[in-house]
């Protein structure tokens, strides 16, 4: 046995890695539609677990430690349920619900029922924000305040979001076993797009809290990775998808000073990039290329790539993969980023008429790549454009930011 | 919004193969009009080489080509989207093949069978 008071550091880690797994292998005995039974099951056991080793030391293997435990409240819960006959005997009985009341385990189990689980989620008759949240929930042990706080959102509007979520889930007849090809095909994008999404909730979020963020973008990678390591799911658009989220990663560290402010792409300190995360980005890309289709992740993960680089002639080939990635699929801030990109090739100057041709002048981006764009040029332009980018932004880091940029150009003019 | 087919013609198959410079050219004037959200299809090339082009004509005539030296021939398409044929023109005029080895884009617009 260890020493009693790091488990206070352990717990919370381990919570996050086992109780998702744990909760999925429950729900492939008790099925998707008991979803909370398995849930309770897996709180108790981490609940028995941090009162158990706060008086006597963590186990030697904590993972074994607490699937025993949970073996042990499964059988127990069963014995409850064949001494009192409950309707809820009744209901699970008519669901053909197994009825040995042990259940086998392995490294193999484990990782079938999360990745079944991972595509029981991706489930498409919710939309993407619920699909978010109920994989923060069931597949990253989030509690409901966490995801409040990614999101930005009311507690209680994150509850009812679950809610709805959760129901969808139960009427769903989805199995949570090993996985077959065609559920595979018909899901894999969505579940693809959820994990992209919740690792942009991360690394883009309005959120101040570094330490949410980067949760996210860990669990979006470790689902990510789940995928790849399965034959099945294994496919290029998962490696590409893979790469890109591991060349972002590769600056996580160095998008933020001391304060947690925000420090632009230019001024960053490449020193403070991952290394190993570029080559793991690189690992993956080049698995990525095992076919002839390209994805929107192939281009960002080309994107992102060339970021990571030096090379003469870096801009020019993001630029092109820019016009790429808008063909694909139109959004404002592809077509904010391409004029960027267009206006490292061919300047300032012709990059503000193309941005003057985006109509967008709703958007906070928008005037902050103009204010970026007339910096040079006409810095009465660039003030008046951060000012308006300022009252658009709902975010204060970037208020904040912009603000620093806008006192900047002020003592300039002022010269 | 309405769409505006632009059919691309070109003088002389020798115009047919771009240069990277040119290719890079060609896909700005493209991912500009993207950029905008004003592409509705975003079209094809269409091939003027012999195996990849016949002409069928009445009583089954069947013709090679057209990938002639001597009057232009269509080269692709794409399909954008526009308030009229005004702003059609337009983003037909950014085009760069215009500078680059001359041509003609013909603007039409699209009239949907339902």
């Amino acid at each position: 046995m260890k020493k009693t008071q790091s488990y206070n550091e352990l717990l919370p880690h381990l919570f996050r890695q086992e109780y998702a797994k744990m909760t999925a292998v429950l729900c492939r005995h008790f099925g998707l539609k008991h979803i909370e039974i398995a849930e309770d099951i897996a709180s108790d056991t981490f609940l028995k677990a941090s009162e158990y080793w706060a008086l006597n030391g963590i186990p030697e293997n904590p993972t074994a430690w607490l699937y025993t435990v949970a073996k042990n409240k499964t059988r127990d819960y069963f014995k409850h349920l064949s001494v009192v006959e409950t309707k809820i005997k009744n209901d699970i009985k008519q669901d053909n619900f197994r009825q040995d009341n042990d259940f086998e385990l392995n490294e193999q189990i484990i990782s079938d029922s999360q990745l079944a689980m991972i595509f029981a989620v991706c489930n498409p008759a919710n939309n993407s924000e619920s699909q978010i949240a109920l994989a923060l929930q069931i597949l990253c042990g989030f509690s409901v305040d966490e995801i409040a706080h990614a999101f930005l959102a009311k507690t209680e509007t994150i509850k009812k979001r679950l809610q709805r979520a959760r129901n969808n889930l139960r009427n769903d007849n989805f199995q949570i076993k090993t996985l077959t090809r065609s559920e595979i095909q018909s899901r894999q994008e969505t579940a693809l797009h959820t994990l992209y999404l919740l690792f942009n909730e991360g690394y883009f979020s309005q959120s101040n809290n570094q330490f949410i963020r980067k949760e996210l973008c860990s669990e979006a990678v470790r689902l990510n990775f789940a995928l790849t390591e399965n034959p099945l799911t294994n496919t290029p658009q998962a490696n590409a998808l893979l790469a890109l989220m591991c060349f972002q990663s590769s600056r996580i560290e160095a998008r933020t000073n001391e304060k947690g402010e925000a420090i632009l792409f230019n001024q960053q300190d490449k020193n403070r990039w991952d290394k190993s995360l570029i080559e793991k980005g690189s690992y993956f890309l080049i698995n990525a290329t095992n076919g002839n289709e390209i994805s929107k992740y192939h281009l960002e993960a080309g994107i992102a790539y060339w970021h990571t680089t030096d090379q003469k002639d870096k801009w020019k080939n993001i630029l092109q993969l820019y016009n790429q990635l808008i063909l694909i699929e139109y959004s404002p801030i592809t077509a904010l980023n391409r004029t960027f990109a267009f206006s490292k090739v061919y300047g300032h100057e012709k990059a503000i008429l193309e941005a003057g041709k985006l109509h967008l002048i709703e958007n906070n981006y928008y005037h902050e790549l103009l204010g970026y764009l007339y910096t040079e040029s006409n810095t009465s332009k660039a003030i008046e454009h951060y000012e308006k980018s300022i009252k658009l932004t709902k975010s204060e880091t970037e208020k904040l930011t912009i603000q620093k940029e806008i006192e900047r150009l002020k003592i300039k003019k002022g010269r | 919004m309405k769409e505006f087919a632009l059919i691309f013609r070109l003088k002389d198959i020798s115009d047919f193969k771009p240069s990277p410079g040119q290719m890079q050219e060609r896909m700005n004037w493209l991912g500009s009009i993207a950029a905008q959200n004003k592409i509705a299809d975003k079209g094809n090339t269409l091939l003027p080489i012999p195996g990849s082009a016949k002409t069928v004509k009445p009583n089954n005539v069947v013709t090679d080509g057209p990938y002639t030296e001597i009057k232009e021939f269509i080269s692709g398409y794409v399909v954008v989207k526009a308030e009229n044929i005004d702003e059609a023109v337009e983003i037909a005029k950014a085009n760069p093949i215009f500078e680059q080895v001359g041509g003609s884009i013909e603007v039409r617009e699209v009239l949907k069978r339902d």
